[in-house]
């Protein structure tokens, strides 16, 4: 049974309290955190008044929903107002916004509790969560390797048992590839399904709220909550939220699913991909009906990326300039000099190198052949998708070539570090849901992931896939050693 | 590789005071990372047209209402350098 589920069921019982179970939660990040580091800040006074009211609700005979006195985090680029939100940065060190964002908004509403924010790369550029201003993040299977990023401190969280479940942003990867490498579920939405209100822009064209968790049907639950038209958010797309929950069917009979046969080429750790010829028969066992196909353009996803994303964010983070908010440089004389300054000790390596690429590829002269041209390689990214989805229900591909790495091993080549997305960033491109979850280990205990992506608001489909093949294998039921 | 003196026109126009150690580093990194994109070059896009955002949203508006906006203090209190209901900076003229 699913940990969400299970814990609502304990507390509808009275087996345990909120404030328990909220406790219960504190004292292991306590313990942990020397260790993890996956949280910036921990609001154990705050966290147990919620569990308080909900454990109110539930003495009066009212009816609380699947999410009340589920103690969650989140990651730390969601503003939470009156609570510090620093987005790993030293630019918003002493942010406090005065705002909520829609998403904790919304579960609030619905009586989760909050532990605490969580770590992540600096503005959520970056694969490990190594570029954070306030120190890394540990993995919980084992300690020497990154959590992945940027979303890392939310995915060692939920790996380490520090929360039920966590929030994170995905821009081209940052959900999906430390839920990979964490050995944990994690859900990048359709564009637009979830509200970006009070998200701290990066990407604006890609970035997606979603849900990192123990299993394929909390992520539903989750998703559930958050998901929803908001007018606050341009990009919202106006639909009615399904009960995700109806699609998590145990088989996959009648469904078509395709490999995506440029995933497993060259580049490719040789456990991963052994991994997927074992998913592919799987996938038949439960009855569906497994197909290559080809995604020709898919590989050009990274590149595409690397104009897109560092181009939106240069415009994105021009905000930061010592005015109204975040940090200012206190020695500077002229208005010139305080932007500049303040900009040069608020950001670090990455969002300088990111802020410094998306400013050259849209200056004069280079527009046409950077930005506009990835715009048109992005259409044809999209058309690949289109054409898939026109011959079966899902794709199947790794989420990552490889599974965690070590520490330090990819900070002083930012290349090597951005081919980690590989495999993740088409589906930010063109908008599709797509899920990760665990589809084996390595000859170092370490997770593998599969990722599962669907076509537009075909979350559906994504769930029931992932949930026939979680429940068919053994892989979610293996604890990480701190859990 | 790009050279020193587009690396500083660029940080510049990002309004990002770097050192030339940094300069240097920039000038290899990004050399480096728009070469790789440059594979972008192997696919004939002449006839394409542009994808803005992932799913296109066209004309998205809403009524035009007053709403009350009563997070003046909290605002005020996030800037760096505040006097009265204005945020200061250094001297503009």
């Amino acid at each position: 049974m699913a940990k969400i589920r299970k814990l609502h069921q304990q507390l509808i019982a009275k087996d345990r309290t909120a404030v328990e179970l909220t406790q219960d939660y504190l004292d292991r990040i306590a313990a942990l955190e020397p260790q993890v580091h996956a949280f910036l800040r921990v609001n154990g006074e705050a966290a147990l008044a919620q569990a308080r009211q909900v454990d109110a609700q539930i003495a009066a005979g009212e009816p609380i929903g699947p999410l009340a006195g589920i103690p969650l985090a989140l990651k730390d680029n969601l503003c939470t107002q009156g609570i510090r939100t620093t987005c790993g940065s030293r630019m918003l060190a002493d942010f406090v916004p005065a705002y909520e964002s829609t998403v904790t908004q919304k579960l609030k509403a619905a009586g989760a509790v909050f532990l605490g924010k969580t770590n992540m790369d600096e503005f959520a550029m970056g694969s490990s969560t190594e570029t954070s201003a306030f120190g890394p993040t540990a993995n919980p299977w084992s300690l020497d390797r990154v959590p992945g990023g940027s979303s890392g401190g939310s995915a060692a969280a939920v790996a380490a048992a520090e929360c039920v479940a966590a929030l994170g942003s995905d821009t081209g990867g940052s959900i999906r590839q430390p839920a990979s490498f964490c050995g944990i579920v994690g859900l990048k939405p359709t564009y637009g399904l979830v509200s970006r209100f009070g998200l701290v822009a990066f990407a604006s064209s890609l970035d997606q709220i979603g849900p990192l968790t123990n299993s394929v049907e909390d992520a539903a639950l989750v998703l559930g909550a958050i998901a929803g038209h908001d007018p606050r958010d341009g990009t919202s797309i106006p639909e009615p939220v399904p009960d995700y929950t109806q699609a998590l069917v145990p088989d996959l009979k009648g469904m078509r699913i395709g490999i995506i046969q440029e995933t497993l080429g060259t580049g490719l750790d040789p456990q991963v991909a052994q991994a997927m010829e074992t998913v592919w028969r799987q996938l038949q066992d439960l009855g569906a009906e497994v197909l290559e196909l080809s995604c020709p353009r898919f590989r050009y996803g990274l590149p595409t990326y690397y104009i897109l994303a560092p181009a939106e964010a240069s415009a994105n983070l021009a905000r930061y300039d010592g005015v109204k908010y975040g940090l200012r440089d206190q020695t500077c004389t002229n208005l010139m000099d305080m932007y500049q300054r303040t900009r040069a000790e608020g950001f670090g390596a990455e969002v300088k190198r990111r802020i410094m690429l998306g400013t050259y590829t849209l200056s004069a002269g280079y527009y046409d052949a950077y930005y506009l041209k990835a715009q048109k390689v992005r259409t044809l990214i999209k058309e690949d998708f289109h054409q898939a989805f026109a011959q079966v229900d899902a794709l199947v591909c790794p989420t990552a070539p490889t599974t965690a790495f070590p520490a330090g091993s990819k900070s002083a080549d930012p290349l090597s570090m951005y081919l980690s997305d590989l495999m993740t960033i088409p589906a930010n491109l063109a908008g599709l849901p797509a899920l990760s979850l665990p589809c084996g280990f390595d000859d170092q205990g370490l997770p593998i992931g599969l990722q599962v992506i669907g076509n537009v608001l075909r979350e559906d489909l994504v769930f029931r896939v992932a949930y026939a093949y979680e429940q068919a294998t053994p892989w979610h039921q293996r604890p990480s050693p701190l859990s | 590789m790009l050279d020193r003196e587009q690396v500083r026109k660029v940080a510049l126009l990002a309004r990002l005071q770097i050192t030339p150690e940094e300069e240097a580093k920039l000038a290899l990194d990004l050399g480096n990372i728009l070469d790789y994109i440059r594979q972008l070059n192997e696919l004939d896009t002449q006839a394409v047209p542009p994808t803005n955002r992932a799913l296109e949203t066209v004309n998205v508006s809403r009524p035009d209402q007053l709403s009350i906006c009563d997070q003046r203090e909290a605002i005020l209190q996030a800037g760096p350098a505040v006097e009265g209901d204005f945020f200061r900076v250094p001297k503009i003229l």
